[in-house]
């Protein structure tokens, strides 16, 4: 299965923030009604650099700075969907979601099941998450569970440049609410991007290495650490096949559950709480589909139940790395 | 019907020389804080944000010497002021910079979240707004329990754009709580000037909406600050309910760190203008002019701040990390 339609040949390298903010510019290019809100979008071109020079394009109808007002700034975005714009909103920091949860929950992904199918809100917000950079407990949250779990949205979670990019063109072209939740530990990773716009379909997941031995799912940044964990496992003879979802809601089980039948064996891990996480809904699913085709039960990694911690010792020993996943495929490999 | 006195009345100057000597220690010691921080951050020493306060110390000063030791305050992401001037330890602070187990908050929560609730610092805060109904809710518990403490909330001119600023102001004042809300406007949220964020030029407009009365202060005058928190905490102790200040203040440094204009969102001739109107410039001349202190009285605040400093340092980069075994620690109780 082709996981994209991206064109085949990539011709330079670029960083994901660079990468997304390119997608971004094709995307408002392509189509008029996309427009940007957010806090210090516009002007400043985001805490995170995500939106430099797009004020210098596209001017200020279509780049738009707003107050410290994130639920008013969602509300802006779902009428305005409802209206047939395309918003594209800013959250800066996933973990203030909390602030304006109803509008995203209650209403953006309700709103067209309420209207019986009468209207779509093709709306993308886009947040930075995940741990790493010592930013506490407030600003380091991986929340995709909580939105996950909400039917009517949909979440995307790139894991370099290259889907960094390709995600989030399709967010703005898909007529679904859609939070891209971008990486902040990855803003300066640099991978193969190519040039023309292309959209990375949503809902299907990428084999990002071939093995036969462990089926490893990851999610966003573990996905560059489950591929470091399995150079470390070649080296000890273990073939580890990693699977990048890509897209958490919808979840593309299909590509995983072909992956399990060949391996026998899987190992799910987020950075989010491993308590109530995805990792629990993908093996609640393998177990269903393919139960008889496991060696062992579906191990996952994930964080600690606890806040992120501020101090560095700390936060390193909470958020996994490819040193606990390989530790948890030699796991899964010693069982019979 | 709320009212707002136009700007604190300059007359009531009566302030004792014990008031203004406080008030300058308090600045001082907030300044030098903050500027070694900046310096540790600079170096690479720290991990995290830092938000600093440098500018704004005569809001905290001034807030902080009319209030005692159990009456409570929220704080922002700017929070290091407050708990210096609401009298936390240095060194518990610098070794949460530092994310050492002896920190405010064990290492765990770093610059934006120092709290200490024997001084009744109820925590600085990484959510702008947040503070604010916890204020409230402290209040609210003063109230209940039949004690007469008040309780404090600072907050910015980008903060009273959220929706918690509004509801815990309005809370406040149909309950009737000993809340003051303290707006510390220093122009900018973030990177973005007031007049881009809201059509008004006084946040303390916004009180009036609430059936509060506020009072507008020259923030970067300790003593007129401190005059008027003085008013509002009285004010809220005897019964007469929540009240807002809005000081007109100023952050020297970047929103983030020291220095970081990628884009520059004001001049450097705005900097100088403000930095003219120095808080601890224009209390140390008004007591040297009037009589309050010696030149050599207050040089020894600044020395002996300094050595404090300099200890709390030491004293943190020589105290043990947290054990990761630790990992759920204080997650529960019991
Ligand atoms: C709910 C929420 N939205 C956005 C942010 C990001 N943020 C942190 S500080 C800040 C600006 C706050 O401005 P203001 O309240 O005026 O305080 P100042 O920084 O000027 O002291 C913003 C937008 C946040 N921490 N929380």
């Amino acid at each position: 299965m082709t996981t994209t339609e991206a064109p085949a040949v990539a011709t330079r390298k670029l960083t994901y923030v660079k990468a997304f903010n390119e997608g971004l510019a094709q995307a408002m290019r392509e189509d008029e009604n996309v427009f940007v809100a957010g806090e210090d979008v516009a002007g400043y071109g985001g805490v995170f650099r995500m939106f430099d020079n797009l004020l210098d394009e596209f001017g200020p109808r279509r780049m738009i700075d707003t107050p410290i007002s994130e639920a008013a700034l969602v509300g802006l975005g779902v009428g305005a969907a409802a209206r047939g714009l395309r918003p594209v909103v800013d959250l800066m920091f996933m973990d203030f979601i909390g602030v304006c949860l109803d509008q995203i929950v209650n209403q953006a992904a309700k709103m067209k099941y309420m209207f019986g199918g009468a209207l779509s809100v093709p709306l993308t917000i886009t947040t930075a998450s995940g741990a790493g950079l010592g930013a506490a407990a407030q600003h380091s949250q991986s929340l995709e569970a909580w939105l996950a779990h909400v039917p009517g949205l949909k979440v995307v979670m790139p894991c370099d440049a290259y889907t960094a990019k390709g995600l989030t063109v399709s967010a703005i072209r898909d007529d679904n609410p859609v939070v891209v939740m971008l990486n902040k530990v990855l803003l300066g990773s640099t991978s193969e991007v190519p040039e023309e716009i292309y959209g990375i379909p949503l809902g299907r997941a990428h084999t990002a290495r071939q093995g036969s031995d462990v089926t490893v799912i990851a999610l966003g940044r573990m996905v560059g650490e489950a591929l470091a964990a399995a150079d470390e496992l070649a080296a000890e003879g273990v073939e580890i096949e990693v699977i990048d979802p890509r897209t958490v809601q919808p979840l593309d089980t299909e590509t995983m559950f072909a992956s399990v039948r060949r391996t026998n064996r899987v190992l799910v891990v987020h950075e989010a709480v491993t308590f109530g996480g995805l990792g629990a809904e993908i093996a609640a699913q393998i177990q269903d589909a393919a139960f008889d085709y496991l060696d062992a039960p579906v191990l996952r990694i994930g964080a600690p139940f606890s806040p992120v911690p501020f101090s560095p010792v700390l936060e390193k020993a909470y958020v996994p790395d490819r040193a606990r996943i390989a530790q948890g495929c030699r796991r899964l490999l010693e069982r019979s | 019907m709320a009212q707002r006195a136009s700007t604190a009345s300059k007359k009531s100057a009566q302030v004792s020389t014990q008031v203004i000597k406080d008030l300058h220690e308090r600045m001082v010691r907030i300044r030098l804080f903050e500027t070694e921080a900046g310096k540790l951050m600079e170096a690479g020493k720290l991990p995290g944000f830092l938000h600093l306060y440098v500018g704004q110390e005569a809001v905290a000063a001034g807030v902080m010497a009319a209030l005692r030791d159990d009456d409570q305050i929220t704080s922002t992401h700017r929070g290091h002021g407050h708990a210096v001037a609401k009298g936390v330890g240095f060194r518990e602070m610098y070794a949460e910079l530092y994310g050492r187990v002896t920190g405010a908050c064990l290492g765990r929560g770093g610059s934006m979240h120092i709290n200490d609730l024997t001084r009744g610092m109820l925590g600085a805060n990484g959510i702008v707004g947040a503070g604010v109904p916890i204020a409230v809710g402290a209040a609210f518990a003063a109230r209940y329990k039949g004690e007469d403490s008040v309780a404090v909330t600072f907050f910015g001119d980008g903060a009273t754009n959220i929706g918690t600023f509004h509801e815990g102001a309005n809370m406040a004042a149909i309950l009737g709580l000993p809340v003051v809300f303290v707006c510390e406007n220093n122009g900018y949220a973030e990177f973005t000037p007031q007049s881009g964020h809201m059509l008004l030029t006084d946040v303390a407009d916004r009180a009036a909406a609430y059936g509060m009365p506020s009072v507008i202060v020259d923030g970067m005058d300790a003593v007129a600050v401190h005059r008027a928190a003085t008013e509002a905490v009285a004010r809220a102790r005897s019964g007469a309910g929540p009240m807002m200040i809005e000081a007109k203040t100023y952050r020297y440094f970047d929103h983030q760190g020291v220095k970081g204009l990628r884009h520059p969102y004001r001049s450097d001739e705005e900097v100088a203008e403000w930095r003219a109107r120095d808080p601890i410039d224009l209390i140390e001349a008004r007591a040297v002019a009037d009589g309050t202190a010696t030149r050599a009285e207050l040089d020894d605040v600044w020395r002996r701040t300094r050595d404090e400093i300099a200890q709390a340092i030491a004293y943190a980069e020589a105290s043990p990390l947290p054990d990761p075994a630790d990992l759920l620690l204080n997650v529960y109780s019991g």
